[in-house]
């Protein structure tokens, strides 16, 4: 536990010692800001819906963006040798590296918390939806961390783990808008894959534990197969 | 301390280590020599529980590596090769981390890192950040960060590769510090370095073992074997060649390998135990030839390496 907490402590610290931690957050709060205020006041509506239902296309870029230095990078300097001799077990690096994604993830979330404040100034905001599209978003966040770190473990190309990474969270974005394009048989499967369909439940303040337990399942599956790449390197 | 037991590696179809034995004992600076992919990093990585062998095992104090990894990783201090730390961190802080996960307290912490980079002679670019550091630097941090936790066996995979004379000097001196209380396993290729170094060489060559001893037994082993070089001008190379087979005791005359443009160059192989100086010198000195150069050498560990090594190439 101690050393999950140290490597944790250890990736945040390198993302905001380099420059690349502020831009990303200055990219995500620009865009998001952008396109949930451009029609937020046409609707004459007190809501964040429009800028949850942004959060999943728009995550799926910036998380990859994150996540995809977290094992390339370690693999191009061979640093990962000098990490795997420390001390330490291959479930502790990537529940550090993951949590450490993670946080990065709930660190640029955190200053969106001011439009709630600045609308609930001009209407009356509906608490339920807000509260539940945050835990919809951290849940969101921590899946798309997940696949990025599944992705960076499969390369030495930081490039490569990131594209990998943001067709995952894309197509899990995306596909249960494209449901009509698929055959009869598949299409439940399908529709349950989508982790759009899921946010969109809990973003309504409905906390359901079918919701829960997708983003909990593909979580934990995600990260046990990047604890199969890493060990098939052994 | 540490029985290395018909260990096998295997990368894909490719053998890089083919059942080998070999102990290491307490106390020890142990040389691990052979030609560029001979195995030595492999050998090591799996020492250090970085990669797991196919078949065999190495046991360290009696733990298995493949059953006890961690237990393992807390006495050993280990340096890849090129040392691969983080450049964008800065040096305190990185062996700040390495202690936090080598789980040393906070007030040991402290002194542990004053008293390496008083050691490791990093004391002045401790608040720069890795990547700003040059190759010498590096390596000391990287020697620092290995030894961080006290470590009773420090391997250390070519650890004077890349530097310059001046810091190989000083790295090994730091490695003689330490091999005088623990037990040290370092690789290289560069022979003098474990001439300089070592306690004991292994050489690995293709994945074996080619040869296991300390420097003096390696040279016994290699049978002694003397040689005679000789550089005359005013000759004829058919002429000495004739003359000179005809001293017993020499066993061969060989072309020698010489950058002198003057002269005939020779080199000429003498039967173990004999001392065929001077009646070398007296054919010379019969004839007319003038003598440029003539200086006996036996076999230097460069010399064994290269015929351990060679052989089975074919």
């Amino acid at each position: 536990m101690k050393q999950i907490v140290n490597i944790m402590r250890k990736e945040l610290s390198s993302y905001f010692v380099s420059p690349i931690a502020y831009i990303v957050i200055a990219i995500f709060l620009v865009v998001t800001g952008w396109f949930f205020f451009s029609t937020f006041f046409l609707y004459n509506q007190a809501s964040m819906r429009g800028f949850f239902s942004l959060l999943p296309v728009i995550l799926s870029f910036v998380i990859p963006a994150v996540t995809m230095k977290l094992f390339s990078e370690e693999f191009n300097r061979g640093s990962f040798e000098m990490l795997m001799t420390l001390p330490v077990n291959r479930l502790e690096v990537i529940m550090g590296k993951f949590l450490a994604a993670m946080g990065f993830a709930m660190a640029m979330l955190l200053p969106t918390v001011v439009y709630a404040i600045t609308i609930s100034g001009l209407g009356e905001l509906d608490p339920g939806p807000v509260i539940g599209g945050y835990i919809g978003a951290i849940l969101l966040g921590g899946l798309f961390s997940a696949v990025g770190l599944f992705a960076s473990s499969l390369t030495r190309n930081q490039i490569i783990a990131f594209i990998i990474a943001m067709a995952i969270c894309f197509f899990l974005t995306m596909i249960d808008k494209m449901l009509f394009f698929l055959p009869q048989g598949i299409l439940g499967i399908m529709s349950y894959l989508g982790a759009d369909f899921h946010f969109r439940n809990i973003a309504r303040g409905v906390l359901d534990s079918r919701d829960l337990i997708y983003f909990v399942s593909m979580t934990f599956i995600a990260l046990y197969g990047t604890s199969l790449v890493i060990q098939k390197r052994k | 301390m540490i029985e290395v037991t018909n260990l096998t590696k295997y990368y894909g179809d490719l053998c890089a280590l083919d059942h080998i034995d070999f102990k290491i004992h307490k106390g020890e600076v142990l040389g691990l020599l052979g030609p560029n992919g001979a195995g030595k990093t492999t050998c090591m990585r799996i020492l250090t529980c970085y990669l797991n062998p196919s078949e065999g095992d190495i046991t360290v104090k009696g733990t298995k590596v493949t059953e006890n990894p961690r237990s393992i990783k807390q006495i050993m201090g280990y340096l890849p090769e090129n040392a691969p730390l983080y450049p964008e961190m800065l040096v305190y802080d990185y062996l700040n981390y390495v202690a936090d996960t080598r789980g040393l307290s906070r007030n040991v912490k402290e002194n542990r890192i004053r008293e390496l980079s008083g050691m490791c002679g990093i004391r002045e670019v401790m608040h720069q950040s890795i990547g700003e550091l040059s190759k010498g630097y590096k390596q000391r941090v990287g020697l620092a960060q290995a030894m961080m936790g006290d470590p009773e066996i420090l391997v250390l995979d070519e650890p004077t590769s890349g530097l310059d004379p001046n810091q190989i000097v000083e790295i090994r001196e730091i490695i003689r510090e330490i091999g005088r209380k623990k037990t040290v396993i370092l690789s290289t290729h560069i022979l003098s370095e474990a001439e300089a170094t070592c306690d004991r060489v292994v050489i690995i060559h293709r994945g074996r073992i080619v040869a296991d001893g300390n420097m003096a037994e390696l040279k016994e082993n290699a049978g002694r074997d003397t040689r005679i070089e000789l550089i005359l001008e005013n000759a004829r190379e058919k002429d000495v060649r004739e003359k000179l087979s005809k001293i017993p005791g020499i066993s061969g005359i060989e072309p020698g390998a010489s950058t002198e443009e003057k002269g005939i160059h020779l080199s000429l192989s003498v039967h173990p135990g004999k001392d065929v100086r001077g009646s070398v010198y007296q054919v010379v000195k019969d004839s007319d030839w003038g003598l440029l150069e003539f200086h006996r050498h036996s076999k230097s560990l460069e010399n064994i390496f290269r015929e351990l090594t060679k052989e089975n190439v074919q």
